[in-house]
This record gives C-alpha cells, sequence and structure tokens, in this order.
C-alpha cells in the first residue's frame, strides 16, 4: 500500500474515530490500557455476546497513532468470535514486531505495517491491541473458571 | 553560549529538554572518567594512596556544594542519589517522626511527584493534612494565597523554588521569613532552581533543600540534601549500613557517625559526587547571575514569536525562568513532540510529572521548552519555523 494512501487512512480514523464514546453500563466489561512511558491513556468498552464481540467503544486520551489504531481495530473485531478476536490480535502483534504475519487478516490495520521504523511509536500502534488482549484472555478465564 | 564545552551539542540535534536533564561539559566528563582510570578506590579508606585521593577529591566536591549554596558548614551537605532521594528522606527521616494527627502540611498543585507522594503517604500514616496554597491566575504563588492556608496546625511548606512545568519563580525569601516567624519549617525543592539561579540557604533562610547533580551539567545518580545543622541532626537515618555507623555490638547498640557520613550509608557515588563538583566548578567559571540572564533573554525571544503564532497557547506566558509550556491547538502535545523529534529536535510532552496540576490549570497534557544557557536563538528561529505552519505538523506528526 502507498504510503499516502496509508497516511489518508490513519488520518481519517484519527480525525473521526469509530465509536469514540464511553458505554458504563453492566453490559459492556471495561478496560484501561495505558503506555508507560508517554501519555496515552485509553478506556475501552466490549460487549460480548455468545462468544461473539457485539460492540466496543473507546474514549480518553492518546496521541494520533493510538487513536487511529484503535478505531481501525474496533471496526476490525466487532462481530468477531473471541478467538477470531485473539487470532487478529496476535496477527497485528506480530506485523508490529517484525515477526511472521498473515496480512490478509488485518483489513485497514495493515497501514501500521512500516510503524517498527520509528521505534517510539510502535506501542502506540500497540496500545489498543494490549487493553483489549487482556480483556478477553480475562473473560475467557473469567468463563473457564465458573464452568 | 559555552557550546563548545558540550560534546553532545556535536550530535546535531536542539536540546529543549533541559528541565529534565542538563548535557555535560567535557570537564565533568573528564573528571569522571579520571577518577575510573586513575584512583578507583573506594571512599573512607584511607589506607593507600589511591583511596586517600578518592577521600580528599569526594569532600573537596562537598566543600565546592557548601560555597555554592552558602551552607555553613560540610556537616550540612549531605550527598544522596538525587532530589527524589533527598526529600524522602527529609518527609521520612524528619518529619514522619515529628508529625502528629491533624498536623498540616502546605504544598501546591503545581508540585513534583517527588514534593507530592511521600507527603501523601505521611498525611495517611499519621492523619495529617495536605494544604493547596491555591494558584493566581498566573498559576504563581502569592503571600497573600499562601496566608489564607495556614492555620496554627501548619508544620511544613514544601514547594519548589521554579516550578517544573509553570517555570514560576516562588518567593521563598518571603515565605521562609513568614513561616519562621509561626514555627513553620520550610523545604525548598531545588531541583529546577539550583541550576539556573543563584541559591543562597542563608539569606533564603531555606530550612531543608533538595537538588539533583544530572540537572545542574553533572552526572545522573547523585544529589544534594541540604539541611540546617540543627535540624539534620535530628534527621533519622533513614538508611542504616557500612561507613555510616562508629560502632556496634551483640547488644543492638549502635553508635554512629556525626553528620553529614551518618546520612550516607553504603559506597556512595563517588564518581558522580566528583563529577559534581567538576560541574559546579564549571557553573562557577561562567557565573550563576550571566547564566540566569541569557536564559531569561532566550525565554523572551522565544514567547516574543511564539506568541505570535495562532494556533499556539502558551500556559505560561508570565514566568521568570526558562520553562515554557504551551499546546498547538487540536494537536496532542505527543504527536507535536513526535513531529519536533523528526526535525532532531528534542521537547518534552505529556503532564511532566504533575499529575495534579490538571486540576489547577484544566490542561492535561502539554508540550514544555526547558531552555538552558547553550541553547541559542537559531535553536529557538528553527523551533518557530516548525510550529508556525499548522497544516505541515498535521501532515508530518505520524
Amino acid at each position: 500500500m502507498d504510503s499516502d494512501i496509508k497516511r489518508d487512512i490513519i488520518m481519517e480514523h484519527y480525525s473521526h474515530p469509530k465509536n469514540r464514546h464511553r458505554n458504563e453500563t453492566d453490559e459492556y466489561l471495561k478496560v484501561n490500557t495505558n503506555n508507560s512511558s508517554c501519555i496515552d491513556n485509553l478506556d475501552i468498552y466490549i460487549k460480548i455476546n455468545n462468544g461473539v464481540i457485539e460492540d466496543i467503544s473507546f474514549d480518553g486520551e492518546a496521541c494520533a497513532i493510538s487513536i487511529s489504531s484503535t478505531s481501525i481495530m474496533i471496526t476490525n473485531l466487532i462481530g468477531k468470535k473471541i478467538e477470531e478476536a485473539l487470532d487478529y490480535i496476535n496477527n497485528f502483534e506480530a506485523m508490529v514486531n517484525e515477526e511472521d504475519y498473515n496480512g490478509e487478516l488485518l483489513n485497514e490495520a495493515i497501514v501500521y505495517s512500516d510503524i517498527y521504523k520509528q521505534n517510539n511509536r510502535k506501542n502506540c500502534a500497540l496500545l489498543p491491541y494490549k487493553g483489549i488482549k487482556k480483556a478477553l484472555e480475562d473473560y475467557i478465564n473469567t468463563k473457564n473458571s465458573k464452568n | 553560549m559555552h557550546r563548545e564545552d558540550f560534546p553532545m551539542l556535536n550530535n546535531d540535534i536542539i536540546y529543549f529538554d533541559n528541565g529534565a536533564t542538563s548535557f555535560k561539559p567535557q570537564v565533568v566528563i573528564d573528571k569522571i572518567k579520571e577518577y575510573y582510570e586513575t584512583y578507583s578506590a573506594n571512599a573512607h579508606r584511607g589506607d593507600y594512596d589511591i583511596s586517600f585521593k578518592v577521600d580528599l577529591e569526594y569532600e573537596a566536591a562537598r566543600e565546592k556544594v557548601v560555597n555554592f549554596i552558602n551552607a555553613k558548614e560540610k556537616s550540612e551537605v549531605v550527598f544522596t542519589s538525587g532530589t527524589t532521594d533527598s526529600l524522602n528522606m527529609i518527609v521520612n527521616g524528619f518529619f514522619a517522626p515529628i508529625m502528629e494527627k491533624g498536623d498540616e502540611i502546605v504544598i501546591t498543585r503545581s508540585e513534583h511527584a517527588s514534593n507530592v507522594l511521600p507527603w501523601f503517604r505521611l498525611a495517611k500514616e499519621k492523619g495529617c493534612v495536605i494544604k493547596y496554597i491555591p494558584l493566581d491566575d498566573d498559576y504563581h504563588v502569592t503571600m497573600d494565597n499562601l496566608k489564607k492556608v495556614i492555620t496554627p496546625n501548619t508544620k511544613v511548606i514544601s514547594l519548589a523554588a521554579i516550578t517544573n512545568v509553570i517555570g514560576d519563580v516562588r518567593p521563598i525569601k518571603e515565605i521562609t521569613k513568614f513561616a519562621h516567624e509561626h514555627n513553620i519549617f520550610v523545604v525548598v525543592d531545588g531541583a529546577q532552581s539550583v541550576a539556573h539561579m543563584k541559591t543562597d540557604v542563608q539569606d533564603l533562610d531555606i530550612d531543608f533543600l533538595a537538588f539533583s547533580a544530572h540537572k545542574m551539567l553533572g552526572p545522573t545518580g547523585v544529589g544534594v540534601l541540604y539541611g540546617k545543622k540543627e535540624l539534620l541532626e535530628a534527621l533519622e537515618p533513614t538508611n542504616l549500613g557500612g561507613g555510616m555507623n562508629e560502632a556496634f555490638d551483640n547488644e543492638y547498640s549502635v553508635i554512629l557517625k556525626d553528620l553529614p557520613t551518618r546520612l550516607e550509608a553504603g559506597t556512595p557515588n563517588i564518581a558522580g559526587v566528583i563529577g559534581l563538583g567538576a560541574a559546579i566548578d564549571y557553573l562557577n567559571s561562567i557565573g550563576m547571575d550571566k547564566i540566569r540572564d541569557r536564559e531569561l533573554e532566550l525565554r523572551e525571544y522565544l514567547i516574543e514569536k511564539l506568541i505570535k503564532i495562532p494556533h499556539i497557547d502558551i500556559i505560561n506566558v508570565e514566568a521568570d525562568s526558562g520553562i515554557v509550556s504551551f499546546n498547538v491547538d487540536g494537536v496532542f502535545s505527543q504527536d507535536v513532540a513526535y513531529y519536533l523529534n523528526k526535525y532532531n529536535i528534542c521537547v518534552r510532552a505529556g503532564n511532566h510529572c504533575a499529575k495534579i496540576l490538571k486540576n489547577a490549570i484544566g490542561v492535561t497534557n502539554s508540550i514544555r521548552v526547558s531552555l538552558y544557557f547553550y541553547n541559542t536563538e537559531n535553536e529557538i528561529d528553527s523551533l518557530i519555523e516548525l510550529l508556525k505552519d499548522k497544516e505541515k505538523i498535521e501532515e508530518e506528526m505520524i
């Protein structure tokens, strides 16, 4: 993908992020995610029904890379089963960390394929993934311990 | 000025983060190197020549600190790992044993975390109360506002002489005069001030002063705790161990050494202390008044240009220091910092370790430019050129 197109996609998601609002209700799991080395700080809200992610929203303060990355992640994850979601998340992390990954699974999130070149921004792109991965794993663990 | 003395300035960067740490002149680097290469022994073990030299150099550095801040004698100057360490020692070693339930601690919302969190813990443990001096419209401390929060229960006022986000210079002399008339102790966080203006602890009548070497051209990992002798005598060592005891026996009886050694348990940061001594020599060779004048000149130059840019909001237009905090309208501070980094300009973005300041100024994050005498008008011009063009910022911030 051409770098100008990548830039446009990132800026579009930054300027008009998907579902940037809070959902402080019992229906939603809430997770906070932040980077200790900078000031990015986001709350992510996830609604799961029958093992499927029905909705995600977020709010907080963060840089353009974090906000756009969260928006793109949300767009990709809504409607996915938890296992599929984790697969997507692991793939994204692999891309950012310069490991083998399947680009087809990532859709628009492929715009961060060059982010490794800016070491100080890798954590920005990964920020929402760190939060949602923890929330999904906690969800699975809680469910397993109940069964 | 004096740029040729700083090897870091040969790296094609523009460094505006002097509030975080300063660069080191070659003489400081050489002095540390000399210790490691020619007399790298422990202190206070003068059984052989090189160890004896360590003692001489180490204590000479202490003498330099004494003169630099105009302390009365060497027993008033304790070497620590930095401002944070010094402040924790003051709070935990001096105040914790004497504070009682209901006693009041006066700080402000623009203090650095190191001058907030130790007091928070003390307040929690002892049932003390933290009072905040209301900041005026420029986020400064005024004597009138200070007097508003003083009560018969006030035991201590703990303030930075210059704050790290707002850069305001506090009227320390007036504060200590008022405080001492009311039997209140004054602790001064000198992290942002000692490197930038003359500090005379006797003239200011400060009870305790904390500062770090690395912000004043010295090495990291070393700092100073100054205290009036009679107060330091009462400060309980928070660290016990080697070097600070005279004798001990099986009956748990311990005799401690005299000040200041009593408060320097363990092998000290010898190279750091000696490096700090060299940094003080260097600062003196330029002159603290000259350094301050140059910084204010640079500040004025920066503010004058910055204020003309419509999409820049300056948080601290009024402040007598090299610290200038601002935001680019509608752009997250960290994105601006990343953008400037692409042009090798180092600025700080964030809340600058002053997390309760947002309650006072209503701004969570900002970009901070903190100047030192080795910055130049040309460097400021480069910064201004990059900040002028908002479209370019938005274009290149990712």
